[in-house]
C-alpha cells in the first residue's frame, strides 16, 4: 500500500537562535501528485524545502525517499539530486549565455570527451517528448522566461529525479506561460513524478494541484484533498483563523465620506512592478489595501507614491492634474509614504533620530533651507513627546532603537511634514501590542481631526477592520472588491480576499 | 524620555578618540626624543623676508595638500561608500592647466593668477563629474571609475605643456607656495583654513552633510525621502574636484614648476588613509571632516618624525607602515568593542571591589 509514496517527512524540527521555523511538520508525497505547500510568509515553507535539498540540516525527524526502509541522509544539494530531489527555484539558475543543450548536460556529463552532437540530439529529444518549444542550440537567454523555467524542469527530469519542487515558479510569468507551465507538470504528473509546488497565488493551486499542505509559524495545520478544502477555508486555515469565529465579530460601522473632497485620485495607474489599477480617497477617510502577501497591495501604493518607475495613469491631487513619477513629486504634493520594510527603505541607521524625523521636512524645504540647529532640536523634541518616542537622546542612532520606536520615528517625520494623504504600508509589523494600538489610535485620530486621508495596509485583518471605512481588496495583482459599510467583517473579507465561487 | 533627550549628547567626540591619542603619542614621543622638537624659532627666508620656522611649522606647512585632499576624500567616501585614486592623477593635470594659462600671460599679476586657479577648478570639476557619472549613474565600484585617469592623467598633465618640467618663475607664485612678504607663517596653511571654512559655510547653507551621510547609509531610503542620490554623489565628486585644484595649485607653487612625475604622487593613498585614521567608515555615512584633517596632519608628523630621527629614506615607508597597522588596528571595529567591553568590566571590577571591602 506504501509503495506510491516517493517521500515521507516526519516529525522534521528546525531550530534557529530565537525561533522555531519547524516543529514536529509531516509531509507526505506520493508518485504522479501536485501537491501544494500553502502558508504565509514565515510560516516554515522555504525552511522545510531548504531542509530537503540539504541546505539547513533538520535538527531532528526522519526523511525517507521512494518508500525506502533505511532514512536518507541529505547534507548538502548534491545529496538531494543523487538520490532523485530536484528543486527548480523562482530564479532562473542556469547559465543565460550557453546554449538550450549545453545547459541541459553541464555539470553532468561525465566522460572526459564531450559529445555535443550526441548531446544537442538528445537535448532534442527530450523538448520535444515534453513539448518545449525551444531548440537545443538555441542560446538560452534568447528564449522566453517561461521556456527557461522549462528547460531548468526537463534539466531536473533527465536527471531521473523523483521529485520535484517547484519554488514560486510562475511568480515572473504571464497568464499564457503559466498555462504552458501546468501542462507540462500535468505531463511530468502522468509520468509518476511528485511535484511540490510553492506558490502565492491561491487560484493556480485550484488549477493543478491534488493536494494541499498547510504549515503555519512552522507547524503543521494539515494536509487535504484539494476538493474537500474550499478556497475561503485554506485561507482562513493559512491565517490561523476558524471560520465560525469569524462570523460574529462586530461589525465596525463608519460614516460613509462620500460627500467630502477627493483628496487622491488615479486612474489606470501602472508601474513597472503593479498592474493598472484606480484609486481615490476622500479627506479624512481611512482606507487600506487588504489581499495576502504578494498580492500587489504593497506594489500599488508604491505606485502611487512614486517609489517605483511610473509607466502610465492619471492622477489627481485636489481635482488638479499631477504628474508623480519620483517620491519628491510626490513629498510635493502632500503624500507621505511608510514603506513596508522600515530597515530597508526606512531608516537611515546610523543618522540620529532627530535627523531621521527631520528628514522628510528638510528634503521639502529645499536643499539650500536648511533648517537651524535649534528648529530641528525643536521638532524632534516635539514628536519625541507626542508620539512618546522611547529615546535615550535625539542623538542617539536610530539604529539603537527598538522596531516600535523605529516607526515611531519614520511615523513622526511623514507627520512633521503635514502631508493631506499618509499612506502606511504594514506600521505595526513586528511591533509589540501597545505600540500597535497607539498607531491605530493615532491613525483615527489624524483623520479625524486634522482630517488626513489615511492608506493602511496591514497583514492583520481585524487591525484593517478596526482603523479602515473601506477596503480594496487585491488577489493576484489585481483589485477584486471593494468593500464598505456592513460588508466589513472578517469572514467577506476572506471570501473576498480568497475569491470563487466556494 | 528623560532630560536628555534634548542634551547633544556628550559622545560628540568618539571618533575622534583614537586619531587624538595617536597625535598625542606622536608629540610625547618626540618631546621625549628631543625637547627642543617642537621649537619655533623667527627666520629670516632667502628673500630677507622674516618667516617662522620649526619642525611643527613645517609639519603644518607640507600636510596642507594632503588636508585639503582629504576633505574632499571624506565627502567621496560619505557619499558613495568607495574612494577615488585618481586625485594624484587628475591633480597632475589640474597643475598643467594652471602652468598653462598662467604661462599664456605676459606678465603674471594676481588677476592672471586667479584666472588660472579658476581654469583649474573648472578642470577638475569636469574631471570629478566624469569620474561621479561612472559611480552615481552607471553604478561602478569608484576605485574602477577613478582608475582610469589614476593610470593616464599624469600622461595627460605631460600633453598640456609638452615639456617635463615647465617653470614658473614669479614672485605671486612663490608667496603662494611659501610665504607673503610680511606674513610669517606659511600660505598653503591659510589655503587649509580657506577650504575648511569653504566646506563649513556650505555645511552650513545647504543640506550637502544630512544628504551625503544619508545617501551613503541608505541610498533606497534616501530617495523615498524625495532626496536625488546621483546629484548627491556627483555634488561630492564637484567638492573633491575644487579641493584637487587647490592642492594642484599649491603643489605647483611651492616648487615654481611642474613636474607632472611627481607632483601630489601617492596623495590618493595618503588622502585615503587620513580618512581612515579619522574614524571615518570608508564604507560610505556618517562622516568628521575634523577626523580626516587631524589624519592628515599625523601622517606628516610621523614622516617628519621619521626623518628627524634620520631614518634613511629608503626605510621611511616601512616604518610608517607599522605606525600605521598599529593606528588602524586600534581604531578597528573589533578592538574598540574589546577596550569597551575592558574598560566597562574594569569600572564595575572596582567597584564590585570596593562594595565588597564596604561589606
Amino acid at each position: 500500500m506504501q509503495n506510491d509514496v516517493v517521500l515521507t517527512m516526519r516529525g522534521i524540527c528546525k531550530q534557529f537562535p530565537g525561533t522555531r521555523a519547524l516543529n514536529n511538520v509531516d509531509f507526505t508525497l506520493r508518485k504522479g501528485e501536485i501537491h501544494a505547500l500553502m502558508g504565509e510568509n514565515g510560516a516554515g515553507k522555504s525552511t522545510l524545502i531548504k531542509v530537503l535539498t540539504g541546505v539547513y540540516e533538520k535538527d531532528g525527524g526522519s526523511i525517507h525517499v521512494d518508500g525506502s526502509e533505511k532514512e536518507a541522509h541529505i547534507r548538502s544539494p548534491q545529496d538531494a539530486q543523487k538520490i532523485g530531489i530536484s528543486t527548480v527555484y523562482q530564479e532562473i539558475t542556469l547559465c543565460p549565455n550557453l546554449t538550450v543543450a549545453e545547459n541541459m548536460f553541464i555539470g553532468r556529463t561525465g566522460d572526459r570527451i564531450v559529445h555535443w552532437k550526441e548531446y544537442e540530439k538528445k537535448t532534442a529529444e527530450i523538448l520535444n517528448s515534453l513539448g518545449i518549444p525551444a531548440r537545443p542550440r538555441q542560446e538560452l537567454s534568447r528564449c522566453s522566461l517561461a521556456v527557461q523555467q522549462m528547460v531548468a524542469i526537463a534539466r531536473a527530469v533527465d536527471m531521473q529525479c523523483k521529485v520535484l519542487i517547484l519554488d514560486e515558479p510562475t511568480s515572473s510569468l504571464d497568464e499564457k506561460e503559466v498555462e504552458m507551465l501546468f501542462g507540462l507538470m500535468r505531463d511530468l504528473k502522468r509520468r509518476g513524478v511528485g511535484i511540490i509546488f510553492v506558490t502565492h497565488f491561491l487560484e493556480q493551486v485550484y488549477a493543478v494541484s491534488d493536494r494541499i499542505t498547510v504549515l503555519r509559524n512552522g507547524e503543521l495545520v494539515g494536509e487535504y484533498v484539494v476538493q474537500d478544502l474550499p478556497q475561503v477555508e485554506l485561507v482562513a486555515k493559512m491565517m490561523g483563523k476558524d471560520l465560525n469565529d469569524l462570523a460574529d465579530l462586530e461589525e465596525v460601522g463608519r460614516k460613509s465620506l462620500s460627500g467630502s473632497e477627493v483628496v487622491y485620485q488615479a486612474q489606470g495607474l501602472s508601474s513597472t512592478e503593479s498592474r493598472p489599477f484606480d484609486f481615490m480617497i476622500h479627506q479624512g477617510e481611512v482606507n487600506g489595501f487588504t489581499g495576502l502577501l504578494g498580492s500587489g497591495r504593497s506594489e500599488s501604493v508604491r505606485a502611487i507614491f512614486g517609489a517605483d518607475r511610473v509607466t502610465g495613469g492619471k492622477v489627481m491631487v485636489h481635482g488638479k492634474p499631477v504628474r508623480i513619477s519620483k517620491p519628491y513629486d510626490a513629498m510635493k504634493a502632500s503624500i507621505g509614504y511608510l514603506p513596508e520594510d522600515r530597515k530597508r527603505d526606512g531608516i537611515i541607521a546610523d543618522l540620529s533620530v532627530r535627523d531621521n524625523i527631520i528628514l522628510a521636512l528638510q528634503v521639502m524645504k529645499g536643499f539650500f533651507h536648511p533648517m537651524s540647529r535649534s528648529q530641528m532640536e525643536q521638532f524632534a523634541d516635539e514628536y519625541i513627546k507626542a508620539l512618546q518616542i522611547k529615546t535615550a537622546s535625539q542623538d542617539t542612532p536610530i539604529g539603537s532603537l527598538s522596531g516600535g520606536n523605529q516607526q515611531k520615528v519614520i511615523l513622526a517625520r511623514w507627520l512633521l511634514t503635514h502631508p493631506d494623504f499618509l499612506i502606511l504600508d504594514e506600521p505595526t509589523r513586528g511591533i509589540d501590542v501597545g505600540t500597535k494600538l497607539e498607531i491605530q489610535k493615532l491613525v483615527l485620530q489624524l483623520a479625524e481631526e486634522q482630517h488626513m486621508s489615511v492608506t493602511f495596509i496591514s497583514s492583520e485583518i481585524e487591525e484593517m477592520l478596526r482603523v479602515c471605512s473601506r477596503l480594496i481588496v487585491m488577489r493576484d495583482r489585481k483589485i477584486v472588491g471593494e468593500l464598505t459599510g456592513s460588508d466589513l467583517n472578517q469572514a467577506t473579507v476572506m471570501k473576498t480576499i480568497a475569491g470563487g465561487e466556494q | 524620555m528623560r532630560s536628555s533627550v534634548k542634551g547633544r549628547g556628550t559622545s560628540g567626540l568618539g571618533q575622534l578618540i583614537i586619531p587624538l591619542v595617536a597625535l598625542a603619542l606622536l608629540v610625547l614621543f618626540n618631546l621625549f626624543r628631543d625637547p627642543s622638537f617642537f621649537s619655533i624659532s623667527m627666520a629670516t627666508n632667502n628673500a630677507g623676508n622674516p618667516v617662522l620656522s620649526g619642525n611643527l611649522i613645517s609639519i603644518i606647512d607640507s600636510a596642507s595638500e594632503l588636508a585639503i585632499i582629504s576633505m574632499g576624500m571624506t565627502l567621496v567616501t560619505a557619499s558613495c561608500g568607495g574612494q577615488d585614486i585618481s586625485v594624484g592623477a587628475v591633480g597632475a593635470i589640474a597643475g598643467a592647466i594652471f602652468v598653462k594659462v598662467v604661462l599664456g600671460f605676459a606678465s603674471i599679476n594676481v588677476g592672471v593668477v586667479i584666472l588660472g586657479i579658476l581654469a583649474c577648478c573648472v578642470v577638475t570639476i569636469l574631471f570629478k563629474m566624469f569620474n561621479g557619472t561612472l559611480v552615481a549613474v552607471f553604478r561602478i565600484q569608484p576605485m574602477i571609475a577613478t582608475l582610469i585617469l589614476y593610470s593616464c592623467g599624469r600622461s595627460i598633465a605631460y600633453w598640456i605643456n609638452g615639456d617635463a618640467t615647465p617653470q614658473i618663475n614669479s614672485p605671486i607664485i612663490s608667496a603662494m607656495g611659501m610665504t607673503i612678504p610680511g606674513i610669517p607663517v606659511p600660505t598653503p596653511i591659510f589655503a587649509v583654513v580657506l577650504v575648511g571654512l569653504l566646506l563649513a559655510l556650505i555645511f552650513r547653507l545647504t543640506n550637502t552633510r544630512l544628504y551625503s551621510q544619508t545617501v551613503g547609509i541608505n541610498q533606497g531610503a534616501a530617495r523615498l525621502n524625495g532626496i536625488n542620490p546621483v546629484a548627491t554623489k556627483l555634488l561630492s565628486f564637484g567638492l573633491l574636484g575644487i579641493c584637487v585644484a587647490i592642492a594642484a595649485v599649491i603643489g605647483v607653487a611651492r616648487l615654481g614648476n611642474l613636474s607632472h612625475k611627481t607632483i601630489l604622487v601617492d596623495i590618493e593613498m595618503d588622502a585615503i588613509l587620513a580618512v581612515a585614521i579619522g574614524g571615518n567608515n570608508l564604507g560610505g555615512g556618517r562622516f568628521r571632516l575634523s577626523g580626516s584633517i587631524l589624519g592628515a596632519y599625523i601622517i606628516q608628523m610621523l614622516t617628519t618624525t621619521l626623518y628627524a630621527m634620520n631614518v634613511a629614506t629608503v626605510n621611511v615607508k616601512a616604518y610608517k607602515a607599522i605606525v600605521i597597522i598599529v593606528i588602524v588596528v586600534a581604531g578597528s571595529p573589533v578592538v574598540k568593542a574589546r577596550l569597551t567591553a575592558l574598560w566597562n568590566r574594569l569600572r564595575s571590577g572596582s567597584a564590585g571591589t570596593a562594595g565588597k571591602e564596604v561589606a
